[in-house]
């Protein structure tokens, strides 16, 4: 994260007395901006620590000595349920352990991280990369590029899409596996991603294409264009770079929304499938013991809320910090 | 503005027929044979073939594209002699999973998924815009960061695991309410209010929590646009410019999405019928599904597009009257 704003002098250069008014980049200040705000602050700091928890589980697993596969009979009551208070929480499995099969749920949580943040940033990316493209695409073309792209754009909006992703599920993994994508999970987690990129991409693309819209008109793609620009320099260096803002905020509310689909068809038994951890998995699994074993239906959901409100809070700052009005003061 | 309505209408008829044409084409290609599944598995070959022969899957997908869309318009004729039988207009097919004409089949479910939309609808407004402008005009204060807390829990935790949540605390745990049966409401009206009433609350606080994020952003932008500046320093009062400045340009996205949200409820709230067992579309289409029950897929989400499609029409028709700008072009 520093290295893309390393050029800020947070408060070590001295002001030079001679010249003490000094110009900051819009990016100098948002980031100032947000440095103030420590909340924010610590939402980053809580993503940044799930990201590095899912990508080193298996390390973490490895020194603390628990497998998010092993099944440990001796946790277990006669009737199969965790023994001890509170799903079974003790200093060897410190979020007890999963009814029926004695798997540490530590384990399978920080597993099921990876899963399903997998799931989440892939389809994120795939969806900014498309709706990017083809939103400045439309937007800087215009005419009959354009009309094409909206059009294609209602049609796709049109479809029902959370009913056409169950209903395709099935054919279309079957599909994928027959193309040589590894069977099972793979499969499935393949799937999950391009469905939702398919449906995805239009929500991107509209919001880049307005922007484009505007900022084609600007004065400075003017004065890029009359230097002799090529379109490639025009969209590459002067558009892109401004549509950043609105696409740190689209993001921010989608790899939430990805994750917690993922959840919804694992759930429905549609996404990935036992003995692989996912948030969704656990979830879904959880709710079968909802009477029994209460404590494990809070564990995945907490984790999952606590990451998506870090997203949202980051997201809401970010927004906040790039506004150029932000310092304005507010008069009501 | 009638010539943009009839444009925006005709355009409509279109963007429908290219989506019932994808429907279709894309169902028809999913690797089930429609005609074995019409009876049980100890089907005789020759029981396949005349049935497949009956509903039409002999033909050519574009035929039987051709006679889909004809039998929306003029009803459906299946068979000939004794064993035949029609759909009436407007017929989106018939259903061998549970032997009953689409059509039928979605009036039945319709008016459940009618009901929850309706209700949850009017309540996530309400809560979302009310909380949205109570965030704006606290922002930084205890009062935003709690609206942010509420919108971040609505936005990420998904409709089954919250609709669970609330089934077996209030059900099971606390025994608050009993067991959710459906009743119509002319039947019932008691019954059928305690059925929806968990329903209505687990849909609305979800949905609610986008509007309060997108009232919330929407009052901030406009508070600092250069028309509410000047009607501070007009000397307008704060209620005025609050009400006729600031409301109306944050409600355009909120109107743009909350359309399009009711008309996606409208088309079946799946998982939320599901959870709480309410026999609307949503749930039909989920069995549809498992019994891979081809005419009620494509009916169900042809009729969904209908609605998210009429839904885009009156979208725009409000932006004119919201954003004057609009308007002008």
């Amino acid at each position: 994260m520093t290295s893309m704003f390393d050029s800020v002098r947070e408060d070590g250069v001295a002001p030079n007395s001679a010249e003490s008014i000094v110009g900051k980049s819009p990016r100098e200040l948002a980031w100032a901006r947000m440095s103030r705000d420590k909340v924010s602050l610590f939402a980053l700091g809580v993503i940044i620590t799930y990201l590095l928890v899912a990508a080193l589980a298996p390390v973490i697993c490895a020194v603390l000595g628990i497998s998010p596969y092993a099944l440990d009979g001796n946790a277990l009551n006669d009737y199969g349920l965790p023994k001890g208070a509170f799903g079974g929480i003790s200093t060897e499995h410190w979020l007890g352990v999963e009814p029926g099969t004695g798997r540490d749920i530590f384990a399978r949580l920080i597993y099921g991280a990876r899963a399903s943040l997998l799931v989440g940033i892939l389809a994120t990316i795939l969806t900014t990369a498309i709706g990017l493209v083809i939103g400045v695409v439309a937007g800087y073309k215009r005419g009959w590029v354009d009309s094409i792209i909206g059009r294609f754009m209602d049609v796709t909006l049109a479809f029902p899409s959370f009913l056409l992703i169950i209903a395709l599920t099935r054919p279309f993994t079957q599909r994928l596996e027959s193309l040589g994508v590894p069977e099972g999970n793979p499969a499935r987690m393949t799937y999950i991603i391009l469905v939702l990129a398919t449906f995805g991409w239009v929500y991107v693309a509209r919001v880049v294409r307005g922007q484009t819209l505007s900022l084609r008109e600007r004065e400075f793609v003017e004065a890029a264009k009359a230097s002799g620009a090529t379109s490639r320099h025009i969209v590459f260096k002067q558009l892109l770079p401004n549509l950043w803002a609105p696409v740190i905020v689209i993001v921010s509310l989608s790899l939430p929304g990805y994750v917690a689909t993922e959840s919804t068809l694992s759930f429905l038994g549609l996404g990935l499938m036992q003995p692989a951890a996912s948030w969704g998995v656990m979830l879904g699994d959880s709710v079968r013991y909802y009477r029994a074993d209460p404590t494990y239906l809070f564990i995945p959901g907490i984790a999952l809320v606590v990451l998506v409100m870090a997203f949202n809070i980051v997201g809401d700052a970010v927004r906040d910090a790039l506004d150029p009005k932000a310092d304005r003061q507010n008069l009501l | 503005m009638f010539l943009f309505i009839v444009r925006r209408i005709f355009f409509a008829m279109v963007l429908l027929l290219a989506v019932s044409f994808f429907t279709y084409m894309l169902f028809a290609m999913l690797p089930s044979d429609p005609a074995a599944l019409t009876c049980g598995k100890n089907c005789k070959p020759d029981v396949i073939a005349a049935n497949r022969i009956r509903l039409g899957y002999d033909k050519s997908l574009l035929e039987q594209y051709w006679l889909f869309l004809k039998g929306i318009f003029a009803g459906r004729d299946y068979g000939t002699g004794a064993a035949a039988f029609s759909c009436g207009a407007p017929s989106l097919g018939y259903s061998f999973g549970q032997h009953e004409c689409v059509t039928t089949l979605i009036a039945q479910t319709f008016p459940v998924t009618a009901y929850l939309s309706i209700g949850a609808f009017m309540l996530w407004m309400l809560i979302g815009i009310s909380t949205g402008a109570i965030a704006a005009l606290n922002k930084g204060k205890w009062q935003d960061r709690a609206a942010s807390i509420f919108t971040s829990i609505g936005v990420s935790l998904p409709t089954f695991y919250i609709g669970l949540l609330v089934l077996f605390s209030v059900v099971i745990w606390l025994r608050i309410l009993p067991f959710p049966s459906y009743e119509s409401p002319f039947d019932d009206f008691p019954v059928f209010l305690r059925t929806m009433i968990l329903p209505w609350l687990v849909l609305a606080v979800l949905s609610a929590a986008s509007y309060t994020r997108l009232t919330r952003n929407g009052m901030l932008e406009a508070m600092n646009e250069d028309f509410v500046r000047l009607g501070v320093a007009k000397g307008l009062t704060r209620r005025i410019i609050l009400r006729r400045y600031v409301m109306r340009q944050a409600l355009v996205p909120i109107v743009t999405i909350a359309g399009l949200d009711f008309a996606g409820l409208l088309g079946g709230a799946i998982i939320t019928e599901s959870v709480f067992s309410l026999p609307g579309m949503g749930k039909m289409s989920i069995r549809a599904v498992v019994e891979s029950d081809l005419p009620v897929l494509v009916g169900t989400t042809m009729v969904a597009a209908v609605f998210i499609v009429i839904a885009n029409v009156l979208v725009d028709i409000a932006y004119g009257y919201l954003d004057p700008r609009v308007r002008v072009k």
